[in-house]
């Protein structure tokens, strides 16, 4: 099976039923709809979506924890809802924030006991649990209880299990989420590394930050309401905005309502708004340079100050807005809406 | 990284399903080695439970071999609250910490890691009952006439099956009732102790009651021991040794039986509905 593509699904769907809807609410959620994705082995896939995008859904199910409501998910070339015995050893998967395992145990007790899970026998998994936990700097920490490390050793950890087993395809959903900056890059990097040693081997990272996609991912999947809307490498997605003109600027704080107004603007393609304190900050997707001009104007009409004009290269972040229509943050604001019934 | 030791291919099939009993029971037996307060409570509260009968029965002249089947019903408790505490409610603080799902997703079976669960537990208990037994015996006198040893180790292996049997099937019922299973955990506790003859023969229940205690496997287990153990036994027992033995092996048989297709039930319906490997819902 070692031809076929590590991953491959058919319009994929999953359908939740909620438990004690009320009247006139609905009883369903559509989290995954008309999926279909194909990663070749050896590659480094990157799903990225605002929060309730269907980025855990679409994990579970490849995972073998959780079966589709419509369509086929293929890992490794089994099908994965009727041949998880065959899925299961090829797999692991670390999630963000996760308290696997048990307090008490020290680092190397826990990592021991995962791999006794997965049929490694006691040599071969002490031998990688010290290799592993050297690479990701935890050495030190082998014999320390697991409930005295902190957040970001907890995930370093949770990493080393995950790649303990050597599997022919991990997944990852966000896992450097809540974690400091010094933590992520030490994860970023260890996964780097382990993609560039073993060849043929395949990551699913899913990830909410633009830089995680762009830096670590050969092609990143941009997922929204449980659908794809578009699948390539970083360069190509960002090359769609190449005719393009993006500006960031920085003006004295507008008023609610006035942005509307912008994006009827001759040449004015979306205008993302995120206030800050005191200021406002404001990314332009123009058609041209020449766009930036009407924009100007109308600021002045509306007695705001420009303290800051830039262009810049477009980035994932406005590949997202230009597919979507707005910003990742105020997809998912959109979307606890709908949830809360607004 | 580019070595990835291997000596040889991962274990598959049954060696799979040893490596992960062992590997799930570790942790219990090493936690209790490391949390000394565990075995200070779980250890001294059913001694001092023990100690308080012992003086009833003293104080109203009860016949001396009374506070022998006191003092195994107290090492026996330290069972019982472990199959209450640390496995009924155990699937279900998997799932919340995220295990679950691990467990689900690992090319093991479920049924390997809730053996495990069980062999350790097991394991940890047998030492605090031994110190029960052995204060017990050595502050009060007791004096024991054991008629069989063969039967009492009989016993003893079908009582503890059928116990932790009965311990698979709560944790995976627990797991679809999740947080009220703590309030039931607490409500078993004490009705448990009574209506299985913690503290005296069931004998004195009368026959019908006995019968229907008798599903629970301590109810048996014990009046079997205490039969096989004590001069005066046989004459307070219940039934003869050899159907309660009987009666055992089928309890156990049934309770292991039942948690395995409860289990299977559960993890189908975990992968369906999606519910119980979330932790937020
Ligand atoms: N068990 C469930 N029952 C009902 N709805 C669910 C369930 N799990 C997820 N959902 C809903 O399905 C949608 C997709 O959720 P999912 O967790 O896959 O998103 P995500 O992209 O991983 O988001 P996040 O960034 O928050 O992790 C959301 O609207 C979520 O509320
Ligand atoms: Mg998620």
């Amino acid at each position: 099976m070692s031809d076929q593509p590590a991953i491959k699904t058919e319009n994929l769907g999953r359908i939740y039923k909620i438990r004690g809807a009320k009247k006139g609410e609905a009883r369903q959620r559509v989290a995954l709809a008309d999926v279909n994705l194909e990663v070749p082995r050896g590659e480094f896939f990157g799903l990225l979506g605002p929060n309730g995008a269907g980025k855990t859904t679409l994990i579970k199910i490849l995972t073998t924890l959780l079966a589709p409501s419509t369509g086929r998910a293929f890992v490794a070339g089994y099908d994965v809802a009727r041949q998880p015995q065959e899925v299961r050893p090829r797999i692991n998967m670390v999630s963000g924030g996760e308290s696997s395992g048990y307090g008490l145990l020290t680092v190397r007790e826990n990592l021991w006991m995962f791999g006794q899970f997965y049929g490694l026998d006691t040599k071969t998994t002490y031998a990688r649990i010290d290799e592993l936990l050297q690479i990701v700097g935890l050495a030190d920490r082998a014999r320390t209880k697991t409930s005295d490390l902190s957040t970001g050793l907890r995930q370093k950890m949770n990493i080393v299990r995950g790649f303990l087993t050597d599997p022919e395809v991990i997944f990852l959903d966000e896992p450097t989420l809540g974690l400091d900056v010094g933590a992520s890059r030490d994860i970023r990097h260890f996964v780097r590394r382990w993609m560039d040693d073993r060849p043929g081997r395949t990551v699913l990272l899913t990830t909410h930050y633009m830089v995680e996609a762009d830096e670590l991912c050969d092609r990143v999947a941009i997922i929204n309401n449980g659908r794809v809307l578009a699948c390539d490498s970083p360069a190509n997605l960002k090359r769609r905005l190449q005719r393009e003109a993006i500006f960031k600027l920085e003006v004295s704080p507008l008023r609610n309502g006035v942005l509307a107004a912008f994006e009827q603007l001759p040449g004015v393609r979306k205008v993302v708004h995120s206030p800050q304190d005191g200021r406002s900050e404001l990314d332009l997707i123009l058609e041209a340079d020449e766009a930036l001009g009407g924009v100007v104007t109308a600021l002045n009409t509306h007695g705001a100050h420009i303290l800051n004009l830039q262009k810049r290269e477009p980035t994932l972040e406005d590949v997202f807005v230009d597919l979507v229509g707005m910003s990742m943050t105020e997809a998912e604001k959109a979307g606890e809406q709908e949830l809360m019934g607004g | 990284m580019s070595t990835l030791i291997t000596t040889r291919p991962p274990d598959r099939g049954w060696r799979l399903f040893v490596r992960t009993i062992v590997a799930r029971a570790y942790p219990r037996v090493i936690g209790q080695q490391r949390e000394k307060a565990w075995i200070f409570f779980e250890t001294f509260l059913p001694f001092l439970a023990t100690v308080g009968y012992i003086y009833v029965y003293r104080a109203i002249q009860a016949p001396e071999d009374y506070i022998g089947f006191v003092v195994m019903g107290g090492a026996m408790t330290a069972f019982w609250l472990n199959v209450i505490w640390a496995m009924a409610s155990q699937l279900y603080w998997e799932k919340e910490s995220g295990n679950l799902a691990l467990y689900i997703m690992a090319p093991n079976s479920l049924m390997a890691i809730l053996l495990g669960m069980a062999l350790g537990g097991m394991l940890a208990t047998c030492l605090r009952a031994l110190v029960i037994t052995v204060l017990g015996t050595l502050l009060f006198g007791i004096s024991f006439a054991v008629s069989s040893y063969f039967q009492l180790f009989a016993v003893f292996v079908l009582t503890m099956a059928a116990l932790y049997g009965l311990g698979m099937l709560l944790a995976s019922l627990f797991l679809l009732w999740g947080r009220e299973a703590w309030q039931i955990a607490t409500a078993l506790q004490e009705p448990v102790y009574f209506i299985s003859g913690f503290y005296f023969p069931v004998k004195s229940f009368g026959f019908a009651v006995a019968l229907a205690a008798s599903v629970l496997p301590l109810t048996l287990g014990m009046d079997a021991m205490r039969q096989l153990v004590f001069a005066s036994g046989p004459s307070l027992g219940f039934l003869s040794v050899e159907v309660e033995i009987a009666i055992l092996s089928v309890l156990a048989v049934v309770f292991i039986a039942a948690a395995k297709f409860w289990l299977d039930f559960m993890e189908r319906k975990a992968i369906e509905e999606g519910t119980l490997t979330d932790r937020r819902r």
